[in-house]
């Protein structure tokens, strides 16, 4: 029985964090009443016309340069005609066969893969249908005219596993560039998958199933691997795959047929007359490269060559942008990045909720260096640090201030400890004598005991100090 | 009767009239000639306060001391395929039946920051697809030369608003002759500006690439003004052009001696009215007359302009008309048991008339997988040789003169049979339109019968200086100037 493998290419649409709509100067905020944040461009109203917003280009071109594209000197905008309730002007602004951007790759590190990015293009967003009961229907336009890119790549990934580590490379790339905020439940990065399976030493691709509109990670690897099974049942079967686009039914677990090649819809792309030629030049493509924020590639190997971190300690600071930022800025204010990292992977990370590219860090860059210099000048100890922290979450207040109202100053006070282990020493008159003949191990116990008493308040250091000298070490 | 662009202008300003009082004429006009079974029919909408509003307005910022625009006071008619703010807008169509723009197209508004009046909205083809005005759903416009006739189209609404003396001047829209044509069937001025010079912010589109808003005038100096103030760059048109605007009406005037005039053999063959022939050659002779050199130039891709501009006006209509679908705005028909495809569907065939659907088929097919390199992409090869043709006799002449219609205004019902017949009345106009290329429609002779004739003006890209130059130097000489209609009188 031959045995198959699955080849798969990705299309991901990912919305532009601009301010304003690619075509009009509306709002792109999501999350307002329905048809607030539309004007004539948006609404398709007779007589109204689109021009480019220049930020979305901006955007567009340095999400390309991260998947290292060629920017095209000149590209067009065409149509793309069809009808739709949520789509106001009959057709939707896109880019068809001159894209601002091609020939680009995005190398995947675990699976060790190097797939090629064959365009990049612009294009509108449409609005939102909202189906009630009763089978009214409501249109929302809010979003429509938002600016999208869409990243297509060549058919060069062989397994789900591959496609999902794709989509989160590419997700990480472009909420670290500030392109796109990552977020699949909203709707604005959105991925459709072409599958389909040969013979393993096959050249030539079999007929592929495009896969549309799944709207999570985890329901992308389940559809494609459902996929591919469904194919290698087919043709096993001794059966042909019918090119067609099919859906993702969530709760049973299963694609199903949404239209077949047969009855796809002739689009009759042309260019757009309302929109001269898009021209960017290398000026234009220089600044943008300038001005783009460190890939989270780069920000890794940087963290782990110069600030010294763990593999394992760079990728976890690098999870989100506004973590890795966290991060920097704190490590600049101590100077040790290394028990920045550990503090904030031991304490800080999992009180960190991310959405989209925002992130609610529970106390500020400043605030947890300040934690940290109060340990390295002896003020507290290590697990007066996790406390403080505690203390210091959600308020504004100064790490200093924590420590004095919560009465937590270290017992740094080397006369206080010394009387305290001379208590400790004359109790354990056993214990001090085998310590002073070698055995060493029971240094700890008096540490221990110390700590006890102060509750973890006294000064390791000075403890350490104390009890060689009382017990003449 | 209401008088030239420039004499109520400066009337007004001058408090010598109220613009009050110009618009209560005009209005009066209007009634008397517009209205009723037998009238001329060019207004779909005349918003009689809001037009006495806007006069008062001026007044009273003349005697508040502010100085008053350009074309204070002036009454102009504005082509209904222009959204004005707050008064019923349809394009002549079914589909758009009593929609209201929320807001006005940029010259709409550029007119009335020079203290101009809207008097009305003026009837047009649907969609401003036509060449007689017999398309709109409205019933067409007449001609005031000649009841039983056609103003042409698809702009006859504002020439026949201009021709009658109902307005100084209207705003038209020119696609492939919109604003010469009827401009030539009823003897007034017409000018279609290069593409890009005059934003199209607000003008309902039917073939973007080819559309432009130009001014119609009783007279060139008018027409000059107007163009003055629509024109320029506007950030709302991403396709508007940037280059600055002279003073078109400083060019009325100004010598033509020895400029160099083309006449394109291709233009004077079959199909050309004998009468229409004669007239427009008499005009050239004036001209030779006033300074200028003639000469032959050849123009060898005209005989594929009109399937050209019908592969590509159509496949942009068929794009640009796709949005009125019921969902948001204009008409809405829902048959009972209906989906969503039997609402379009029973919308847009109610919605439409017999040529709109006819040109939103054929651009549908123009577009379509299998067919596009064949028609539509052979059209834009073509055109850039039709735009060639023209670079090329730029390099010899500083303009080219011809008919601006083969024919005079031709009977209403003459040609709505037959639509290809009806697509040639175009024929020296759609070359020019192809080409992006400034031309004026200026009256010459008129015929025996009495019918307007027109001669058209063609020059170089962003010249229209140079037109509207050639086009006075011929009004001055013109036997049909301040030719005035005998029912309008």
């Amino acid at each position: 029985m031959a045995s198959y493998e699955t080849v798969i290419g990705l299309e991901v649409h990912a919305q532009l964090l601009t301010r304003t709509k690619v075509f009009c100067a509306c709002s792109t905020a999501f999350g307002a009443p329905p048809n607030t944040h539309v004007c004539p461009v948006c609404l398709g109203l007779p007589g109204a016309l689109p021009v480019l917003n220049g930020d979305a280009v901006a955007l567009a071109v340095r999400a390309a340069l991260a998947v290292g594209c060629s920017i095209r000197a000149a590209s067009r905008f065409a149509r793309k005609n069809y009808f739709y309730p949520d789509l106001p002007k009959g057709y939707q602004i896109s880019q068809f066969d001159e894209p601002f951007a091609e020939h680009g790759h995005v190398d995947l590190e675990a699976a060790g893969r190097h797939v090629r990015i064959l365009r990049v293009h612009m294009e509108e967003d449409a609005g939102k249908n909202i189906h009630g009961r009763g089978g009214d229907s409501i249109v929302d336009l809010n979003r429509a005219g938002t600016p999208l890119v869409e990243i297509v790549s060549e058919p060069d990934l062989r397994s789900a596993n591959e496609a999902a580590e794709y989509l989160r490379t590419l997700r990480d790339i472009l909420l670290f560039l500030g392109v796109n905020d990552g977020n699949l439940e909203e709707g604005s990065f959105r991925c459709d998958a072409n599958v389909s399976i040969r013979p393993v030493g096959e050249e030539k691709l079999g007929t592929r199933v495009e896969l549309k509109n799944i709207n999570s990670f985890r329901f992308v690897e389940k559809a494609i691997e459902h996929e591919a099974a469904r194919q290698e049942a087919v043709l096993t079967a001794g059966g042909r795959i019918t090119q067609e686009t099919r859906g993702w039914d969530e709760k049973k677990g299963t694609t199903f047929s949404l239209r077949s090649k047969e009855e796809a819809q002739d689009y009759r792309y042309f260019p757009d007359p309302d929109l001269p030629p898009l021209a960017i030049d290398e000026v234009f493509v220089a600044r943008v490269r300038a001005e783009s924020p460190e890939l989270p590639r780069d920000k890794r190997a940087r963290f782990a060559a110069e600030l010294h971190l763990t593999p394992y300690a760079a990728e976890v600071m690098t999870q989100h942008p506004r973590v890795a930022a966290f991060f920097e800025e704190a490590s600049m204010l101590h100077g040790d990045a290394v028990r920045v990292a550990n503090f904030v992977q031991s304490e800080v990370l999992r009180d960190v909720t991310t959405h989209g590219l925002t992130a609610n860090l529970p106390i500020s860059a400043r605030q947890l260096a300040d934690v940290l210099a109060l340990v390295d000048a002896g003020k507290i100890s290590g697990k007066q640090a996790k406390e403080v922290y505690a203390k210091l979450r959600g308020t504004g207040a100064s790490a200093a201030d924590v420590v004095a109202e919560a009465g937590m100053a270290v017992v740094s006070d080397a006369g206080a400890i010394e009387a305290l282990v001379r208590r400790i020493v004359e109790a354990n008159p056993r214990q001090a004598e085998q310590l002073k003949a070698g055995k060493a191990t029971l240094f700890g116990f008096f540490v221990g005991q110390v700590m006890k008493e102060t509750k973890g308040s006294a000064s390791p250091q000075v403890v350490n100090d104390v009890l060689k000298r009382v017990l003449g070490l | 009767m209401i008088g030239h662009v420039a004499e109520i202008a400066e009337r007004v300003r001058a408090g010598e009239t109220r613009a009050e009082d110009v618009a209560r004429a005009a209005l009066a006009r209007i009634d008397a000639l517009d209205g009723g079974e037998h009238g001329l029919h060019a207004f779909l909408a005349v918003p009689r306060e809001k037009v006495l509003e806007a006069a008062r307005a001026v007044d009273a910022k003349r005697a508040a001391g502010t100085p008053l625009g350009r074309l204070a006071g002036v009454p102009i008619a504005i082509k209904d395929a222009l959204c004005t703010r707050g008064v019923v807008t349809t394009s002549g169509s079914r589909i758009l039946e009593g929609w209201v723009p929320p807001y006005d197209a940029t010259v709409v508004a550029r007119l009335a920051s020079e203290d101009a009046i809207a008097i009305g909205k003026t009837n047009m083809d649907e969609f401003a697809m036509g060449s007689s005005n017999e398309n709109s759903a409205y019933g067409a416009a007449k001609n005031p030369w000649d009841t039983s006739r056609a103003p042409g189209g698809s702009s006859g609404g504002s020439a026949v608003a201009v021709a009658a003396r109902m307005a100084s001047a209207a705003l038209g829209s020119d696609t492939g002759g919109s604003i010469r044509q009827p401009a030539a069937f009823t003897g007034t001025v017409g000018v279609k500006p290069t593409y890009g010079r005059v934003s199209r912010y607000g003008l309902i589109a039917f073939a973007s690439s080819l559309d432009q808003v130009g001014p119609f005038a009783t007279d060139v100096r008018g027409a000059a003004r107007v163009l003055s103030i629509i024109a320029g760059r506007d950030e709302r048109d991403a396709t508007s052009r940037g280059a600055s605007v002279p003073d078109f009406e400083a060019a009325c005037g100004a010598s033509v001696q020895g400029l160099r005039l083309g006449v394109p053999e291709e233009y004077f063959q079959e199909g050309l009215d004998p009468e229409v022939a004669a007239s427009v050659r008499a005009a050239i002779d004036g001209l030779k007359d006033a300074g200028c050199t003639v000469r032959p130039v050849k123009l060898p891709h005209t005989r594929f302009a009109v399937a050209t501009y019908y592969v590509i006006a159509t496949a942009e209509a068929s794009s640009n008309l796709a949005r009125f679908d019921g969902v948001r705005y204009g008409l809405r028909v829902e048959p009972t048991g209906g989906d969503l495809r039997a609402m379009y569907g029973a919308t847009r065939d109610q919605g439409f008339g017999r040529e709109v659907k006819r040109r939103i088929l054929l651009g549908t097919f123009v577009l379509s997988a299998g067919y596009y390199d064949a028609y539509y992409g052979r059209a834009l090869k073509v055109r850039t040789l039709i735009a060639r043709d023209f670079d090329a006799a730029f390099g010899e002449v500083d303009a080219i003169v011809s008919p601006t219609a083969p024919t005079p205004a031709f009977a209403l019902g003459e040609k709505t049979g037959d639509p290809l017949s009806m697509y040639l009345s175009d024929v020296y106009t759609l070359p020019a339109s192809l080409a992006g290329l400034p031309a004026v429609s200026v009256p010459c002779a008129p015929t025996k019968a009495g019918l307007p004739v027109g001669l058209q003006i063609v020059t170089p890209a962003l010249d229209e200086a140079r037109g509207v130059a050639l086009a006075a130097a011929w009004e001055a000489r013109s036997p049909a100037r301040d030719a005035v209609p005998p029912l309008a009188r």
